[in-house]
């Protein structure tokens, strides 16, 4: 491999089939989602916090969905179903597997470029174009797709139902069908990739946990994502030609549709195999970035190393098989029920392991508070907040009453959302030297966390409790049940914390792009960290490493190692005479 | 136009916050002795902060949640729910306090070396088992309770009520004398026939359709619930009920009520968060609020899925049976 063959614009920032560049624009790209998507988060808070009331913000992004600055209902269940699509798929699977996957697999294992430059190129302008089109249709006349993320029919199927339905949900539904298609190509790559072109001594068990958690998420994204597929294209059958997998007996404004024998469920039951699992395609890599970064920056081997493997694959496994713990109240048999609750507590367990090696890593540790290890912090405590409510959810009996309602809301923003987004914020601190050759601004770095982490916890803490009080999700405005209306207090301060922490990104925002471009240059191996990639020269090349790849021998997190010279040591450095591998 | 005034505004937002610290100077990217010093310091008072806001949430809000269960299954769920929370909680509190304490005491020290610990199958096996031992039983304890509430095959005398909904309104059909109900599907669907009950079918004469539901305490009730268009949800969070309505199929759900609209009325969590609820409406110079049952649609179904609601009234059975004889049957609506 080498790095003479010249390269023009158009090949080396556009169509560009090197790894690092790719995992660059899958980091902008979903950069730009993240803000739109926050961005419709804070419009539907407001009009949550002080419903039916005129805001001049409305007026100037909502176009005709508003009338004097008033929401109208429509377009606020519009917000929270595209905020749902595109925080869930566009930012936080393509976003941040996407970005880290493709940057630190070949780094890490030690490789020149991924198994398929050319399929990983296809593979983030397919995302680029699901990207294109789901923003397209926020601007069609009808609104974008408006039927809640989870997209059940008949409410999907119908267009008397609600007006997104139309065009809006067509959008929708061709937009994700090509981006299952390129996270398929991506995890195809990233499994060969991590399977075949490991430098020499880069054994499994060496491996650093940030590779086991993306190649475990890849392998979990190969069997589920093709089965939201085809409950997408049955969809668009039950749509556009006439048959009836999910619809059956329905009479609507004034007629009877021909629709006999299909059932939502079905679309359900598919929905969620892929559905749950999406959860820790979200959060797998976000456990596995804070993994290396707790590690390297307690300056200790993370704790528990087998055991982590094990647990990222009992979870992976058990992923696939807790669907149904989204449909206790469906309709579905309750027996069915029963299984679920079974297999849905199982998961809890490796998920302990987890929170509690990652607490272990701390302990005794010289811990080294960079924004990277903050956010990393941050992220067990509330992955530990709401997977705790996760017991109370994947209880069959419990979920009767919380379903649907806010407790929900808090569980998932809480256990994925903000913890997956704070593994990104933590990859992107810790690794912004090797994407970039420069630094980050640290103390915008901290003023950025301490935000966050006040206001997500100020947001979400309380949603528990209006959950507790029976309040459903997806209500355009509460004022319809008096028995809400002591709600409405929590409602508000919900939303000014909600409107700090989406203030705060702004901090990040500022702080990443100037330093792309003002940033203090970064040395080779800023956070002394033992992994490959930072055994790469600073400037980027094609291909990674200007002579031979480095040959490995020792696992990643010999940090503090007695008997050593300093509290690291690079996988590529042999063993000193006497010392044995850990 | 204005929407690009607020975007150049937060382009000048992220300037401005670069130029400020800029203007100090704070160019550094790797933390200092100090910072992890400060930083240790901000966990432990994050800390603070994470427990105040977890008992202040608690000491605040305890009064908007919900009464005590109205159904007698509910109690089941209500003890379950409880011994949940409060294991949760124990756990919460003691993994966040480790958590926030390890970062405030091991902040990084120049020249300290981290303790090398990479394993002890000891420890791990510890936190393997005990949340399997725990799990179990409360996987056990919850199952039993699931069992309890999902199977209604027993009930003596239930009183059969099919809860039928629709964009974006429900409506209730009681199965009458012959405590069955007659066949119904949206082909049927004419003028006031509007639950496409099939007049044919020999059941469906004395069936009641009402737009009210009233329920008789201490009698089981067996919900039948259909749908005409899209998901909805039957939710009543006083009994802890909650049944998707699926169009094409029929669900049930059943629980016995215990207590009365005006029993609970009096209810002492019932009155403080009534009272809770008319200091925010005076204020607001609204009318006062009485409280009643409501069932309410929990699953997204279209623009005014947020005010698809009935009135549930839980009276004595000899006020239930007067109100039921009050109603006309479908044959007499429809003839």
């Amino acid at each position: 491999m080498s790095n003479h063959h010249k390269q023009t614009f158009i090949t080396k920032y556009v169509f560009s089939t090197d790894h690092k560049m790719i995992s660059k624009q899958y980091l902008i790209t979903g950069i730009f989602m993240g803000i739109i998507g926050v961005m419709m988060s804070m419009l539907f808070r407001l009009q949550i916090a002080w419903p039916e009331e005129s805001f001049g913000i409305f007026e100037a992004f909502l176009g005709h969905h508003q009338d004097g600055g008033v929401m109208s209902p429509d377009i606020y269940l519009a917000l929270v179903t595209i905020h749902g699509t595109i925080m869930v798929f566009f930012v936080l699977t393509a976003g941040l597997s996407g970005t880290f996957s493709n940057l630190l697999i070949p780094l890490q294992i030690g490789a020149r470029d991924m198994a398929s430059g050319f399929l990983n190129m296809v593979s983030y302008w397919l995302f680029f174009l699901s990207s294109v089109i789901m923003v397209s249709s926020l601007f069609l006349e009808a609104g974008p797709a408006s039927a809640g993320w989870t997209i059940y029919p008949p409410l999907s199927a119908l267009p008397q139902a609600i007006p997104g339905s139309g065009m809006g949900m067509t959008l929708w539904l061709i937009s994700m069908a090509i981006f299952i298609a390129s996270s398929l190509l991506g995890a195809l790559n990233y499994i060969v990739t991590v399977l075949n072109l490991r430098t020499k001594g880069m054994k499994m068990t060496r491996l650093p946990l940030t590779i086991w958690a993306f190649f475990v998420t890849a392998i979990i994204g190969v069997v589920s994502f093709p089965v939201l597929l085809s409950a997408a294209l049955l969809l668009i059958f039950d749509r556009s030609f006439g048959t009836s997998f999910y619809l059956s007996d329905i009479f609507i404004q004034g007629e009877v549709l021909h629709y006999q024998g299909g059932s939502p469920v079905l679309f359900e039951h598919l929905f969620w195999f892929l559905g749950h699992p999406e959860v820790y395609i979200v959060l797998l890599p976000a456990l596995g970035i804070t993994s290396e970064i707790i590690s390297t920056n307690s300056r200790k081997p993370i704790f528990g190393y087998r055991a982590m493997i094990g647990s990222i694959m009992a979870i992976a496994f058990l992923s696939t098989i807790v669907w149904g713990h989204h449909m206790f109240v469906s309709g579905m048999n309750p027996f069915l029920g029963s299984v679920f609750t079974f297999t849905t507590l199982l998961i809890a367990i490796p998920s302990a392991v987890k929170a509690f090696n990652y607490i272990t890593t701390l302990w005794k540790g010289n811990l080294q508070m960079n924004p990277a290890m903050l956010f990393s912090i941050g992220l067990v405590s509330t992955f530990i907040s709401g997977g705790l409510t996760g017991i109370v959810l994947g209880d069959s009996a419990l979920d009767i009453n919380v379903h649907d309602t806010y407790f929900v809301i808090a569980h998932f923003h809480l256990v994925m959302g903000v913890s997956a987004i704070y593994g990104m914020f933590a990859g992107i601190y810790h690794w912004f030297p090797k994407m970039y050759g420069r630094m980050m601004n640290k103390t915008l770095g901290y003023w950025h966390f301490w935000i966050t982490a006040i206001a997500a916890y100020g947001v979400f803490f309380p949603m528990h409790f209006i959950g507790l009080a029976g309040l459903p999700r997806r209500y355009y405005s509460n004022t319809a049940f008096p028995l809400f209306d002591d709600l409405s207090d929590v409602n508000k301060v919900i939303t000014l914390f909600a409107i700090l922490g989406g203030l705060a990104q702004l901090i990040f925002l500022a702080n990443f792009f100037i330093s792309i471009y003002k940033g203090k240059k970064a040395s080779q191996n800023p956070w002394h960290s033992n992994t490959l990639e930072w055994t790469t020269p600073v400037e980027h090349i094609h291909g990674n490493w200007p002579g031979e790849i480095p040959e490995v021998h020792r696992w990643s997190y010999d940090y503090s190692k007695p008997g050593l010279p300093e509290d690291f040591v690079s996988q590529s450095t042999p063993l000193f005479p006497g010392e044995e591998e850990s | 136009m204005t929407a690009l005034l607020y975007v150049l505004l937060a382009i000048v937002i992220c300037i401005a916050i670069w130029q400020i610290t800029s203007i100090f100077n704070l160019k550094g990217a790797i933390a200092t002795e100090k910072d992890n010093n400060t930083q240790g310091i901000l966990f432990a008072l994050f800390g603070v902060f994470f427990y105040g806001l977890m008992i202040y949430s608690f000491a605040k809000l305890s009064v908007v949640l919900l009464p005590e269960s109205a159904s007698v299954e509910g109690e089941d769920y209500d003890k379950l729910y409880i011994i949940t929370m409060i294991l949760i909680l124990v756990v919460q509190a003691i993994t966040q306090f480790l958590l926030f304490y390890f970062a405030f005491k091991y902040r990084g020290i120049k020249g300290r070396k981290a303790l090398f610990y990479a394993d002890s199958s000891k420890l791990e096996a510890i936190w393997t088992i005990i949340p399997a031992v725990v799990l179990s039983g409360l996987v056990l304890y919850g199952l039993s309770v699931w069992q309890e509430v999902m199977d209604s095959s027993d009930a003596k005398d239930p009183l059969i009520v099919e809860v039928y909904a629709k964009q974006f309104q429900w409506e209730a059909r009681y199965a009458g004398a012959d405590k069955e109900l007659g066949r119904a599907n949206v082909r049927n669907i004419k003028g006031i026939n509007t639950m496409g009950v099939d007049m044919t079918d020999k059941n469906a004469q004395d069936d009641i359709p009402t737009r009210e539901l009233h329920l008789p305490k201490g009698r089981k009730v067996i919900f039948k619930f259909r749908s005409q268009d899209v998901l909805h949800s039957a939710f009543m969070p006083h009994f802890r009920a909650q049944m998707n309505c699926v169009p094409g199929m029929v669900t049930s759900f059943s629980f016995t009520p215990k207590i009365t609209t005006q029993e609970m009325r009096l209810n002492e969590k019932t009155v403080a968060k009534v009272d809770g609820i008319n200091k925010i409406r005076k204020e607001k110079g609204e009318d006062p609020y009485q409280f009643d049952y409501l069932l309410l649609c929990n699953k997204i179904c279209g623009a005014s899925h947020y005010n698809m609601q009935m009135k549930i009234v839980v009276e004595e059975p000899s006020e239930f049976n007067t109100w039921l004889e009050q109603q006309k049957t479908m044959r007499q609506v429809i003839n």
